[in-house]
């Protein structure tokens, strides 16, 4: 039994979320086996033979495999996959993209955004954006599991040293063609990855007022999120939501603003390590969940928040 | 060009999901059921591209128990021309559910095929790439902009460094994110028109196909609670707690 993980990386770099993952695929089996699929790939491939737990890595190196196209990942990981009882990889737009497309054509039903390894063939998974875990049961005889990277701890990027072998590539496809890729340029941490969140919600009134809390997110390097309420009145843009519909978060603080709390926006931040609430209906939600609460007005509080925040002598980055 | 359009009835979103007392799976009964929200955002989009002249035909789809066909009717009553009821009993796994669309497909001859990027009752998010993979069509996962053109569809994807956009022939798979489009509600009129709309209902046992789960779900279980957290009563407070208690800034 052996695990062959798909690496996400942007052909110089491995992607952090492959590290969490490895370490989750090392949980199911430590014969754990990486697979590099790029071009010009090699610093990728040796930096993923020096992380702990991995054995081996494979390498397929061609022009064709420059962007992600799923098209063109999956012959090659179907290749490779008779060698292995597990096929792996983390559960971001990558994996989701990826790992159903090599499922199906295993015949596999894949368990997807798995939060815990109870057994090489059983996984705790969150389902209703968290409202409730599953414990299942993967009976097909080779499993496709995809990672929530969050849950899991990065895996060391030193002490291994695992040969590195190269692999076939295929043909690629002639039905998608991969055109442009726009990354967002901000200085700011992205939403899915930042340490600290703060939200706003319809209590923050107006998108002007969401300056309050683009000025404490400056100071504290944080991302910035939003209720669906604050996204629906057209405070800010739908790329910023938090919530079922939006983007699930775990950040290690989370602030939310003006926020009531409403189910929908719990699911997507109800797992962070520690919840702030600033709100000024002492009833709201929001509170049930806050490790942390202050009843205020916000346009008293967040003037103030900053003020103290610009006291401190040193702040976590 | 045809459309097909898949949609999944799930509990409405913004229901507090409650976990049943023997572990077996969540409260159901008696609950308020829709239209998973980004399998709406499919079926606008195929409207829109009706409506601008490049499809002919909307084909709306849903596999579940009789009931599901609420979901079908909501599609007709904001345009999809006809709909079918694939039934099907229990719990329907994504792969299933792309052998079952699969032979619908075959049957068919949509261009195209939209559904939501994922559904919000298991949060698979697996069912059109399965789908893509055994018809061996390309897939445009996550799509928030959709450009019709001869043959091909330019599709930018929400990913997670940003946008990304991509080429695919058609016949294609599109996955819909809910930045695609806002969609619309139906009018009361439409909402009686969609009743005189035509939908089929096909069994599921009828289609030849093995669609018994593979993934034994051992137990459902609450999430475990977080302690009850405190209120500070100043600005000063919370930031010292912060600082020195919870030490994350």
């Amino acid at each position: 039994m052996s695990v062959l993980l798909i690496a996400e990386h942007n052909n110089k770099e491995v992607k952090p979320f492959t590290l969490n993952a490895i370490t989750a695929a090392s949980q199911i089996n430590d014969d754990l086996h990486v697979l590099v699929i790029g071009k010009n790939a090699d610093p990728v491939a040796k930096s993923l033979s020096e992380v702990a737990n991995v054995k081996k890595v494979i390498h397929v190196d061609n022009d064709i495999y420059e962007n992600y196209i799923a098209e063109n990942y999956t012959p090659v990981i179907l290749k490779q996959a008779e060698n292995y009882s597990h096929i792996v990889c983390s559960a971001n737009t990558f994996g989701k993209n990826l790992m159903p497309r090599i499922a199906a054509l295993l015949d596999t039903s894949q368990v997807s955004d798995i939060i815990k390894v109870i057994s090489e063939d059983t996984f705790l998974r969150p389902i209703y954006a968290g409202n409730a875990f599953a414990t299942v049961k993967s009976t097909d005889k080779k499993k496709c599991v995809t990672i929530r990277p969050t849950s899991f701890d990065p895996a060391p990027t030193s002490g291994g040293s695992a040969e590195i072998v190269k692999g076939e590539n295929t043909d690629p496809s002639q039905n998608t063609k991969f055109v442009k890729k726009e990354e967002i340029k901000s200085d700011r941490p992205e939403l899915g990855t930042a340490r600290i969140v703060i939200s706003g919600g319809r209590g923050m009134q107006s998108g002007e007022n969401f300056k309050l809390i683009t000025a404490i997110a400056d100071k504290l390097n944080a991302a910035i999120g939003a209720s669906r309420a604050a996204v629906d009145a057209g405070y800010i843009t739908n790329d910023h939501q938090v919530g079922q519909t939006g983007k699930v978060v775990v950040p290690d603080l989370y602030i939310a603003v003006g926020i009531s709390g409403a189910i929908q926006h719990l699911a997507g931040m109800k797992e962070s390590k520690v919840i702030v609430a600033i709100n000024k209906d002492g009833e709201a939600p929001i509170f049930s969940v806050a490790d942390y609460g202050l009843e205020a007005d916000l346009f008293d509080a967040l003037p103030k928040f900053l003020e103290e925040l610009n006291k401190l002598n040193t702040i976590q980055k | 060009m045809k459309i097909l359009v898949a949609v999944k009835r799930v509990i409405d979103y913004n229901v507090q999901i409650r976990v049943k007392e023997d572990g077996s799976g969540v409260v159901t009964d008696n609950v308020k059921m829709s239209t998973n929200p980004p399998d709406d955002n499919a079926v606008e989009e195929a409207v829109k591209i009706k409506e601008s002249g490049k499809a002919k035909e909307i084909i709306a789809v849903t596999v579940g128990e009789e009931k599901a066909q609420e979901t079908v009717r909501k599609a007709l009553a904001v345009g999809a021309d006809r709909g079918i009821l694939v039934k099907a009993p229990g719990t329907i796994e994504p792969l299933a559910v792309a052998k079952i669309l699969q032979k619908i497909v075959e049957k068919e001859k949509p261009d195209l095929v939209f559904m939501g990027k994922q559904a919000i009752d298991d949060d698979c998010n697996q069912t059109g790439q399965m789908l893509a993979a055994i018809l061996n069509w390309p897939q445009a996962t996550f799509a928030s902009k959709i450009d019709v053109k001869e043959n091909v569809l330019e599709v930018t994807r929400e990913v997670d460094e940003g946008l990304e956009t991509i080429e695919v022939k058609i016949p294609s798979i599109v996955t819909c994110d809910l930045r695609l489009n806002e969609p619309r509600y139906a009018s009361l009129p439409n909402i009686m028109k969609a009743k005189k709309k035509p939908l089929e209902q096909i069994d599921a046992s009828e289609l030849g196909i093995d669609i018994k789960p593979r993934i034994e779900q051992i137990k459902v279980e609450e999430p475990p609670k977080r302690k009850a957290g405190i209120k500070v009563s100043s600005v000063e407070e919370l930031v010292q707690k912060l600082k020195n208690e919870a030490k994350v800034i």
